[in-house]
């Protein structure tokens, strides 16, 4: 287990900023998932607290040494690549000792080791094929093996997952976050699939441009979106945006129609452009005319097994609400929409941050 | 109503087509060879039926003198000693020269092609101009470097010749190959705290094997059958098989002996046959890896 300060890292390509003053301060033992969309800059991130890349500037402290000038095998690290990068011409049991040799770690131990992992991560019976003899999976356990075999207190993820089939990746989406519970050492995980980022992380950061949007625990980032990026890109389906104004009296204005947003926790009260966002489960359905509620036309619904979608046009826009199966298939064409205001998010259109 | 037989195609079809493949290269293969047989079946010749000036009959009374007298009594300019003493200078040039210039150009094509230094490509650029320029344009300059460092026409000398004009063809062919490996794996040894030297050690050689075999093979055919940089940079005591071959061929004293100077050929040509064959495999392989993995 070991702590991780990520402080002030800078790094552009050919004038392109990469990474724009990242800071990052990761408590020993957590699981911290770094999501965004590709070109976002998180792989570069990993590659840089690795020690692969180098920054322009800042710092990455581990356990409260500065870290920045020294290569990756000093700063006690392990790191499982999306492609695996298993050397192809040892045998797996070469593949996880090769660390260790190199490290000129006893044979005993070596083989102690090897051994350990192998059952953890049940590759007992592979430990003396090559990695071309491997399916997708079982070369990604061996990653992950050679990844945990040197017990080192930090391990970097860069997508492991990505290049499964959906089966797979959620069965080992699971035993990565019982690994987690058994090792407790530090996880960074690098990730696009945001139902990874929810179901295994302590805390995810969210990143956009180079920077950090925010940095929290996953359900609330799902709840209050730090700013509109945020609220985009997590969620599925996205959250419901609608631009309006706020008058500073508690009401929210769409064109002629008013909501009011006194049940709102406001973080920082301010008048003028904003941006609504709400999420489909946070939307309910009455009957047109209802005070309180929006007037709204059903354009079409998705029947989604355990539950529904239902696509409503509603002030100009197409907003998703989740319903009930039984509901949405007899739902009729003119409905009034009431929102949840003390679960809804506003966001400055200025800033685009979190109001 | 007798029904029309069904439409067929023509049975011969695919078995013309693959008579036409076999007799395509039975001709191409004839073509290679036939200059080969001729100076074997020459070789075999006693002198009188040389003299009779038929090139193309086989012998009639094949004898094995010529090859004898090419291996240890042929005269090379002033010592008549055969080919022999060149056979064993070819092997101490050439296999030093060989392992050194293809270990050499695999790091070398490593480096470049996975360690992304600025200036790598601009390197590149500057190796393949010296793949561009002949280099007997290179000669003059080179004798006077090897010189003023006391190497010219020393046996050091010549295999570092071998060595440097090597580097930049098997520097590029390495290159080439590396460039398709993924540079991830680098960058996982380099976690696992391999240095670079141990990374290309344990690692990258070892997925190489078809390459190595691939560039040995070039460059043992090319090193064997110089001529000119022996000729110049070995020094007599070093001169390898291509120059006494030569300096038989040329020999002013006594009658020509066309069998002698042809079975003398043979000898010298055997050895890269051999590698050829027994490494044919390999090489096969190793061409075609190339072409996938670019």
């Amino acid at each position: 287990m070991s702590s991780v300060s990520i402080r002030k890292i800078r790094k552009s390509f050919a004038g392109l900023t990469v990474l724009d003053s990242v800071d990052m301060e990761i408590a020993p033992g957590e699981f911290i998932v770094i999501l965004g969309p590709s070109g976002c800059g998180k792989s570069t991130l990993l590659n840089v607290i690795a020690g692969l890349d180098d920054c322009d500037s800042g710092q990455i402290v581990i356990d409260a040494v500065d870290v920045s000038g020294l290569e990756p095998s000093q700063r006690g690290l392990a790191m499982v690549f999306q492609s695996y990068a298993l050397f192809p011409a040892m045998t797996v049991r070469r593949n996880l000792s090769f660390g260790m040799e190199v490290a000129g770690t006893p044979k005993a131990t070596i083989v102690q080791k090897v051994d350990w992992v192998a059952k953890l991560l049940q590759i007992e019976a592979l430990l003396d094929r090559k990695p071309s003899q491997l399916s997708g999976g079982q070369r990604q356990r061996v990653a992950i093996g050679r990844a945990l075999v040197r017990s080192s207190s930090i391990c970097l993820f860069d997508e492991p997952l990505s290049n499964l089939d959906a089966k797979l990746r959620a069965e080992t989406r699971v035993e990565l976050k019982q690994l987690h519970e058994t090792l407790k050492s530090t996880m960074i995980y690098v990730t696009h699939d945001q139902i990874e980022a929810m179901t295994m992380a302590d805390r995810v950061a969210v990143m956009h441009k180079g920077r950090v949007e925010q940095f929290a625990h996953p359900q609330s980032i799902y709840e209050k979106p730090a700013s509109l990026f945020v609220a985009g890109f997590v969620g599925s389906p996205a959250m419901n945006l609608l631009e309006g104004s706020l008058d500073g009296t508690g009401c929210f204005l769409v064109g002629l129609r008013s909501i009011s947003s006194s049940a709102y926790p406001f973080e920082n009260p301010s008048a003028g452009e904003a941006v609504l966002g709400i999420r489909c489960e946070d939307i309910g359905i009455v009957e047109p005319g209802s005070p309180d509620s929006i007037p709204a036309q059903l354009a079409f619904t998705e029947l989604l097994g355990a539950d529904a979608l239902g696509w409503f046009d509603c002030l100009g826009k197409r907003m998703s609400v989740r319903l009930g199966v039984d509901a949405a298939r007899s739902m009729a064409k003119e409905v009034g929409l009431r929102f949840d205001m003390a679960k809804a998010s506003f966001f400055s259109a200025a800033t685009e941050r979190r109001l | 109503m007798t029904r029309s037989p069904p439409f067929e195609r023509p049975v011969f079809g695919p078995r013309a087509a693959r008579f036409g493949l076999y007799a395509f290269l039975f001709v191409s293969a004839a073509f290679f060879l036939l200059p080969l047989l001729l100076v074997i079946s020459n070789s075999l010749k006693p002198m009188e039926e040389i003299r009779q000036g038929n090139l193309l009959a086989f012998p009639v009374k094949p004898t094995f003198d010529a090859w004898v007298t090419a291996w240890k009594s042929a005269c090379t300019g002033l010592d008549c000693g055969g080919v022999r003493p060149g056979l064993w200078n070819s092997v101490k040039i050439t296999v030093p020269a060989v392992v050194i210039s293809t270990l050499a150009g695999a790091l070398n094509g490593y480096a470049l092609a996975q360690w992304k230094s600025r200036h790598a490509n601009l390197i590149m650029l500057l190796v393949m101009v010296g793949l561009f320029i002949p280099y007997q344009a290179m000669l003059y300059p080179t004798v006077k470097i090897l010189s003023s460092f006391g190497l010219f026409r020393t046996y050091c000398g010549i295999i570092l010749v071998h060595v440097v004009y090597g580097l930049p063809y098997t520097t590029l062919l390495f290159r080439n190959f590396y460039v398709g490996v993924p540079e991830e794996i680098s960058r996982a040894a380099r976690m696992e705290g391999a240095s670079f030297f141990r990374t290309f050690r344990s690692v990258i050689l070892p997925l190489s094997t078809n390459i190595l075999v691939v560039v040995a093979i070039l460059q043992f055919t090319g090193i064997w059958n110089d001529y000119l940089l022996g000729l110049i940079f070995a020094g007599n005591d070093n001169l390898p098989m291509t120059v006494q071959l030569t300096n038989i061929v040329n020999n002013a004293r006594g009658s020509a002996s066309p069998n002698v100077n042809m079975a003398a050929a043979v000898i010298t040509a055997i050895p890269t046959l051999i590698v050829y064959f027994l490494s044919g495999r390999y090489f096969v392989r190793g061409i075609a890896a190339g072409a996938v993995k670019g």
